[in-house]
């Protein structure tokens, strides 16, 4: 009889403990993400296996990340903040962690360690640039041009300084209508030493250098705001050669069949990755968490790779990087780390640029309407 | 003709008088006729005022810098700005309280993104220094915790803080430390916190209770941990350090902590001062810059101009407001471009309006039906599908180019640049606007009674006589309804011209765009918001003066 107390008790406790778990974890997450083939590889990689291990959640994305700082800030300030889980570039990162609007977090304590027991916090390194972000890839902004728009008797555009050489390559080109990367790659094709061109451009005078040089191209040139839109001016010939997003190149090129070259020279590495909005509540935290750490994984992000040609985040999932899932082809050569691709790589500077991003905006949109 | 001789009100039948009777019974009617709008009125202040007035408040509100640095920003004040000295000690004092609190609340990056929008440089200023303030004044709470370790110990502190039991509290300083961090964290920090410092400790060490009460305030509210269990921060014991260096008498003083605060008194003398300024020079470089404090002391106050001088390409300097380097110019320009292309998108929908509007409403009714839903159709079509057919057609591979070429008109070397700039955005927006000015022409014109050019014409008018001196004055009115509806709609168009727009054919609300979702600059965005309403106002009013808005109709 005592025995079958003990047994009905235990049974009692543990089913309260079950249900207590359960109660403390939210079954819905709010995923804001890019859309697009990034969103799914995303839900290819992780989403789709946590939810099959967790069936009574559901997971809902929201394709905002491209205003999310805004929304997240009017959500803020509405007190009413929708959103679990926010997939950001690094520089966001940082913004919406200084504006409080991001909640800052432990590496170590929250993210799953690499399969060799590093620290998750060394797996990623230098790459956590923000208290609040988790990186998730690494992409790199580089150019693309029209394989058969190239002169005849004239070698394949190579380096980053064929784009600002009308002569040997006339043609229009596509460059981000804002100043990063552009001001780098005009000062490096200027003769600036690539360690030196942030001190260059603190100056009035390099910024005045750095124009001039965009100068010389700018009737050339078609800005664009959307990552879309140079594989698509590149696939109509409206452009000679653009800049874009390394996964949206490889999906043009593997994906599309499309005459399109890549120049890896002076690729503008960034990163992407998850920030959770401060303040979230506490069971919605508490499943946000438990997702964070299934999927950024080692495994996890090293599986995301083979839906999109971008470099897993954890120095750990580099070696599992395997093959793309539906052309079979092996995607470590299209990832923007890879050594033959990385001989001439442009580190892009997040705390420069948080200080200096304003005032250059206003030089360089004020140079461009003028 | 009436013999009555009673001069006074006119009463009612039950014995009111009738004028108040009246307005008894007109008052009841209109509160009946507002509760029946009240829903939209509601509906129209919460969505339409309420935005505007916000966005006008957002233009010129600058609170965050004295809501984050109330102490430094008031020292600031006896600060001469155009001198070339840094400011002095006390600021920098004041301003290690503030950074500290502010770190704490992590509301320090913010003002640091506000003040960046000034002066480039100072959101990393902000940035490291709420990381490296606590190493401020590091060696001398050493000395004070090597004297006596109970100054690491919460409770030690917590109970010299609260005194004896029964004893007069400082409520005043309290009250001042809630309200000073609600200002800071733009929230409420209400609530009881189990701590109230003593009146006699107040008296003693002003500094120390101020810092701990700010602590004990936080602590509880926002950490939501027990005040008595919590080591306090650095920057109390630095407040303490400050206190008893000041030379203050404790001989008087018996309360709890009396011997320790004695001994550290005593061993604290030969202690070298905390040197504040070099602390934060030490953390950034950029402390040394006088161009920083001059930025700070600019937007200290809790109101500012700033975003709307930015707004007309000018800047606030301690020489007062001039206009910013050329090279940063861009809001004039972009404010002349938007109004010379509305009104170039305005006068190409008058022109191709005008006859479709009347075919419309002259044709006979099955012809014109079917003509009403080739207008409407595009009208239905979504916004973004239309200006992405515009790119289809008008970029250098596109529809146009194509056939232009393939008819030998020109070159393949040779193809127009017809996108990317003013012209696609003008044939774009024309194309998309052109409902909004056919459709208030053709319910003005099918009004037009039609015996009156008929009249004209027997009484010996030529067409174009009879056109211009009966027809057109009579469709005026449309012209103009639908001018100020499509002159309003261009003005503040934004995904046209960022999509077919390149660099010449961009609007001001491309940029206040950028400045609400990438720079997150909202008071400037506000500023030129404000600015772009004001100019359609006056040109309404413009308007009214010349054409008069009555003759504005819209059917």
């Amino acid at each position: 009889m005592k025995f079958k107390t003990t047994l009905l008790a235990t049974t009692a406790l543990t089913v309260a403990a079950v249900s207590a778990q359960a109660q403390d974890m939210a079954d819905s997450m709010t995923l804001v993400s890019w859309g697009g083939a990034y969103q799914n590889s995303q839900q290819k990689a992780y989403v789709e296996p946590y939810l099959a291990d967790n069936p009574d959640v559901t997971a809902t994305w929201d394709e905002s990340s491209a205003e999310a700082v805004a929304k997240l800030r009017a959500m803020n300030e509405a007190g009413n903040v929708t959103w679990d889980l926010v997939d950001v570039v690094a520089s966001d990162a940082m913004r919406l962690c200084d504006e409080g609007l991001a909640m800052e977090l432990d590496h170590d304590e929250i993210l799953a360690p690499a399969p060799d027991g590093t620290d998750a916090s060394d797996d990623f390194g230098d790459l956590i640039v923000s208290d609040c972000f988790i990186p998730q890839i690494v992409y790199s902004t580089t150019f693309g041009y029209r394989t058969d728009m190239v002169p005849e008797g004239v070698e394949p555009p190579s380096s980053v300084c064929d784009v600002f050489d009308l002569e040997t390559y006339p043609g229009k080109r596509a460059l981000q209508k804002r100043p990063i990367d552009n001001m780098e790659w005009a000062l490096y094709c200027d003769g600036v030493a690539k360690d030196e061109i942030y001190d260059v451009l603190g100056t009035d005078e390099g910024v005045t250098r750095a124009l001039a040089k965009l100068e010389g191209i700018k009737d050339e040139v078609v800005w664009w705001t959307a990552g879309a839109e140079t594989p698509q001016l590149l696939a109509d010939g409206e452009v000679f050669m653009g800049s874009t997003y390394n996964g949206r190149l490889f999906s043009a090129i593997a994906e599309q069949d499309q005459p399109i070259g890549m120049m890896w020279d002076m690729q503008s590495f960034d990163l992407d990755g998850w920030i959770i909005p401060a303040d979230l509540p506490e069971d919605r935290l508490a499943r946000v968490l438990d997702f964070l750490y299934f999927a950024t994984d080692t495994q996890r992000l090293a599986d995301q790779a083979a839906y999109i040609s971008y470099g897993p985040a954890r120095e750990s999932s580099a070696p599992l990087v395997g093959e793309h899932a539906e052309l079979g082809i092996a995607m470590g050569p299209h990832m923007p780390t890879d050594p033959a691709n990385a001989t001439n790589t442009h580190l892009y500077d997040y705390e420069w640029w948080a200080d200096n991003r304003d005032d250059l905006d206003a030089k360089f949109q004020s140079w461009l309407v003028n | 003709m009436s013999d009555t001789t009673d001069t006074g009100p006119v009463l009612a039948a039950d014995g009111t008088p009738l004028k108040r009777s009246l307005r008894r019974a007109l008052r009841a009617q209109k509160l009946r006729a507002l509760a029946l709008i009240a829903p939209l009125l509601i509906f129209v202040l919460v969505t339409f005022i309420a935005p505007i007035a916000d966005m006008l408040f957002r233009s010129v509100e600058n609170q965050i810098v004295s809501n984050t640095l109330p102490n430094a920003v008031a020292t600031l004040n006896d600060w001469d700005g155009t001198s070339d000295g840094l400011p002095g000690e006390d600021t920098f004092e004041a301003l290690y309280y503030d950074m500290f609190l502010a770190a704490e609340a992590k509301r320090h990056t913010r003002v640091g993104s506000r003040l960046n929008y000034e002066e480039s440089g100072i959101s990393s200023m902000f940035r490291k220094s709420g990381r490296g303030v606590d190493d401020i004044g590091e060696d001398q709470i050493d000395a004070l915790e090597d004297i006596n370790d109970v100054w690491g110990d919460e409770t030690f502190w917590f109970t010299m803080m609260s005194g004896p039991d029964g004893v007069a509290k400082a409520n005043g300083i309290l009250s001042a430390q809630r309200e000073r961090l609600a200002n800071l964290d733009q929230s409420s920090f209400a609530g009881e916190i189990g701590f109230a410092p003593s009146q006699q400790i107040a008296d003693l060490l002003p500094r120390t209770v101020r810092a701990y009460t700010a602590f004990a305030v936080f602590t509880a509210i926002e950490d939501e941990d027990i005040v008595a269990e919590e080591e306090p921060w650095e920057a109390v014991k630095v407040a303490l350090i400050e206190d008893l260096r000041s030379g203050i008498d404790l001989s008087g003083y018996d309360g709890p902590g009396a011997q320790e605060l004695r001994e550290a008194q005593q061993g604290l003398a030969n202690q070298p001062a905390i040197d504040y300024k070099q602390g934060f020079i030490d953390i950034t470089e950029d402390w040394a810059n006088l161009d920083n404090w001059k930025t700070i002391k600019m937007y200290a106050p809790p109101f500012t101009t700033g975003y709307f001088l930015n707004a007309v390409d000018m800047q606030k300097t301690p020489e007062g407001f001039q206009p910013r380097p050329e090279n940063e110019q861009i809001y004039g320009i972009l404010f002349k471009r938007t109004l010379f292309m509305s009104l170039m998108i305005t006068g190409s929908c008058i022109l191709l309006a005008y006859p479709v509007a009347y075919l419309l409403a002259n044709l006979p009714m099955r012809t014109s039906s079917l003509l009403m839903i080739l207008v409407l159709l595009p009208f239905w079509t979504s916004l973004l599908v239309r200006t992405s057919a515009w790119k289809v057609m008008l970029q250098q591979q596109g529809v146009i180019n194509d056939t232009l070429v393939w008819l030998g008109l020109v070159a393949d070397e040779g193809r127009l640049v017809m996108i990317n700039n003013q012209f696609g955005t003008i044939v774009a927006m024309t194309h998309i606007l052109l409902p909004f000015m056919i459709l208030p022409m053709y319910s003005v014109m099918s009004t037009i009674p039609p015996y009156y050019v008929r009249a004209a014409r027997s009484l010996g008018a030529t067409n174009w006589t009879s056109f211009w001196r009966v027809y057109f004055p009579q469709s005026v009115p449309g012209i103009g309804a639908g001018s100020i509806l499509v002159f309003i709609l261009a003005i503040g168009y934004y995904i046209t011209p960022e999509i077919v727009g390149g660099t010449s054919g961009t609007f001001i609300s491309n940029r206040i765009a950028y400045h609400i979702s990438t720079s997150l600059n909202w008071g400037l965005a506000a500023a030129l918001g404000s600015i772009l309403l004001a100019a359609v106002l006056i040109l309404y009013w413009a308007y009214d003066k010349i054409v008069g808005i009555d003759n504005v109709k819209l059917g």
